[in-house]
């Protein structure tokens, strides 16, 4: 697909999540509820495979595209699973084994809870040794949820499924390039819905951007939302190009995790208390930022392995290593 | 407006790598006797005899025609040898404001009889430039600039002071920014750029000031009536402040803007390597993120002007979060190290640490301040 059709492709899945997102299905979603009509509608788009490669299975979407498409997901707090399933789908391809019919999500060795657990048909579960197997029985234990509101849950396995090896990037790893994506994504909707409110928002006669301490702190938020946005477009570079890309998508964590914590300040300080309401949709963007720094890996695990091998490396090497991780 | 937070992604350069082992193999001969407290002098470490084995590299002027004796290299390439350079802590100063800035605004704007007699001598590594922009009166405002070249028989007479002109004891050139026509009430009209052969030139008067690190890096330099040829003028008389708003980008945007504190990580590193500590590796990782991400956002900055584009306020991006990460770098490494800062120590860290703490106040006010900075990205998502 050349990049022209994947640009009109992209615009065509940003109206559709712009629809999805209307209040109130955000609003089902944030309650609990499965929005089984959104799920239908991505579905038919073919969204769910468009990480497998056409002769996997998949519509010859480019994978930059689908990373793309993934960064949308982020950019409109997308309440569905579709950013795992698209994942989950990869890995089943890349494993050889049967795709997911249907909503499908990941569970990773470390036991972290499960993003759509009970609402999703199959898992793609992370052995111990590194490998992947398709589960499709599974009881979920606990009904947790995000910051986000969005289900998390525990999972016990009644059986085990179809094992395979995947010798690509570790499946933790690839669930935080996913991560790193959405959180570009969202933060660029945080940088515009701030700026747009600052520029709206009437006090002492005047729009509040025309003064000076407001302008300097939405700077500081588009610096955060650029490097968050160049962290996610190396961790899809890291994410393309498979095991040797680990190091480079726990940079690109650490680096957007961080961009996380001061833009969301940034972006709530600046709405005023407004923002922090449940009637403005602010927080659908920040509380899933909040969340997602700390899925598929920490903040701090992903900052500690990166220390651990910047230190590896140490004082005479470490340029080096900074030239080769990413 | 979201054009300013998306930058271009940094091309895969094979050629670049291998020039990257080069000039690694040319640094750990130039630098084996160069002690950690020196290589942490970033780009003030001035030597000639270094900045001429650079130009004899063919390392200077790399993206600059032949015929003026560049090497018509591509701007990846240049970042290549500039990054390399910096990491290793080299002393640059005395090619690094004619290498970056004034050879190609002299290249952009200068005559055919400058850029000959000029660019071939600053890709060799001979002369050295010095910035006259900023006055007593003219910081960040730097439209208000108050001194003067008046036209006169036999060429220009200037009058007035420049301040914080970094090497100007050292250098052999300034460019000149002044006012040729109006007042300071007229802003930015009527003001021109000039080449000023400093050693050459009477009733120019060179002053040290002493900088916070007991350093002297800083002068004054006084213009009292000093006579510059009629061809001293650079590019056209009036377009002054145009010419020097191109020049920003290529200053804003360099490794430059977030290697300043690198050999106090190094060190860090060297402290922490070995001791397993959960908040060591943590804030060692987030040291690399940040170097990993400035790095990617700063190359795209130079893809995004190999591509003729105009990235002024991703340069200022890039500046203002590289000053921010360089200056958090010596509170996060003290707060590691149970060790004081001590600039005659032995110890390198020690050693190191004093440096960089003495040094780190310029960083967010050279080159545009922080607030100047935040400034331009706010206008640049439509603020204002």
């Amino acid at each position: 697909m050349s990049t022209t059709d994947g640009e009109m492709l992209l615009d065509v899945v940003d109206r559709l999540f712009t629809d999805l997102t209307e209040d109130g299905a955000m609003r089902r979603a944030r309650a609990g509820e499965w929005l089984g009509e959104a799920w239908s509608a991505v579905e038919e788009m073919g969204l769910p495979l468009a990480l497998v490669p056409e002769e996997k299975g998949g519509f010859g979407i480019a994978a930059s595209d689908a990373l793309a498409i993934v960064r949308l997901t982020g950019r409109h707090a997308l309440p569905l699973p579709l950013a795992e399933t698209m994942l989950a789908n990869h890995l089943l391809a890349e494993a050889g084994l049967p795709l997911a019919q249907g909503p499908a999500s990941i569970a990773v060795a470390a036991g972290a809870p499960v993003p759509w657990g009970r609402f999703v048909r199959t898992l793609v579960r992370e052995t111990s040794g590194g490998g992947v197997e398709r589960v499709d029985s599974w009881t979920v234990t606990r009904e947790g949820r995000n910051l986000a509101n969005m289900p998390r849950d525990a999972v016990a396995f009644a059986t085990d499924g179809s094992a395979a090896t995947h010798g690509g990037l570790p499946v933790l790893a690839a669930g935080a390039a996913i991560r790193a994506l959405q959180i570009a994504g969202a933060m660029e909707r945080v940088v515009e819905l701030t700026a747009t409110h600052v520029s709206e928002r009437q006090q002492f006669g005047r729009p509040i951007s025309k003064f000076q301490v407001v302008q300097h702190e939405i700077a500081k938020l588009a610096s955060e939302a650029a490097a968050a946005s160049a962290a996610a477009d190396m961790a899809a570079e890291g994410f393309l190009r498979g095991a040797a890309g680990g190091l480079a998508i726990a940079a690109a964590r650490v680096r957007s995790g961080e961009a996380v914590g001061i833009g969301t300040s940034v972006a709530q300080q600046m709405h005023g208390a407004i923002g922090f309401t449940e009637e403005h949709r602010l927080h659908w963007y920040t509380t899933s930022l909040w969340s997602w720094r700390d899925e598929f890996g920490t903040h701090s695990h992903w900052a500690q392995k990166l220390g651990a091998a910047a230190l590896a490396a140490g004082g005479a090497q470490f340029w080096q290593f900074v030239t080769e991780a990413a | 407006m979201m054009d300013a937070i998306h930058f271009a992604s940094p091309p895969r350069h094979e050629g670049a790598e291998t020039l990257r082992q080069e000039v690694r193999a040319f640094l750990a001969e130039q630098l084996k006797d160069r002690s950690p407290l020196r290589k942490s002098d970033s780009w003030n470490g001035f030597s000639r005899e270094f900045s001429r084995a650079m130009g004899q590299r063919g390392w200077l002027g790399m993206t600059w025609p032949k015929r003026y004796g560049g090497h018509e290299r591509s701007a990846f390439e240049r970042y290549v040898v500039v990054e390399e350079i910096l990491a290793a802590g080299a002393p640059v100063a005395a090619h690094w404001i004619g290498d970056r800035q004034s050879g190609p605004t002299i290249l952009a704007y200068g005559t055919e009889e400058q850029k000959q007699t000029l660019l071939p001598r600053i890709a060799a590594g001979e002369l050295v430039f010095c910035i006259g922009m900023s006055e007593p009166d003219s910081g960040s405002d730097l439209a208000a600039t108050r001194t003067r070249a008046e036209r006169v028989e036999g060429g220009w007479k200037v009058t007035g002071t420049k301040l914080w002109t970094t090497n100007g004891h050292n250098a052999d050139w300034m460019i000149l920014f002044c006012r040729t026509s109006g007042s300071t009430a007229d802003r930015q009209a009527g003001t021109s750029q000039f080449l000023v052969d400093l050693k050459n030139t009477p009733g120019v008067t060179i002053r040290p000031i002493i900088d916070l690190a007991g350093q002297h890096h800083f002068n004054e330099v006084h213009f009292d009536g000093a006579l510059l040829p009629p061809d001293a003028l650079l590019g056209t008389e009036g377009q002054g402040w145009n010419q020097v708003m191109g020049e920003l980008a290529f200053e804003r945007s360099g490794p430059e803007r977030f290697l300043s504190s690198i050999q106090l990580i190094v060190e860090l590193v060297n402290v922490l390597s070995g001791r397993d500590s959960d908040l060591a590796r943590a804030a060692v990782g987030r040291l690399v993120a940040h170097l990993l991400v400035l790095r990617r956002l700063s190359r795209g900055v130079a893809a995004m002007l190999e591509a003729g584009e105009n990235p002024a306020i991703h340069a200022a991006i890039v500046k203002d979060l590289g000053a921010v990460f360089e200056q958090s770098v010596p509170e996060i490494a003290r707060t590691l190290v149970d060790a004081e800062p001590d600039i005659g120590s032995d110890h390198a860290f020690q050693a190191v640490l004093a440096n960089i703490m003495l040094n780190a106040p310029s960083w967010s006010l050279r080159g545009g301040t922080r607030e100047i900075l935040r400034g331009i990205i706010a206008r640049g998502i439509g603020l204002r």
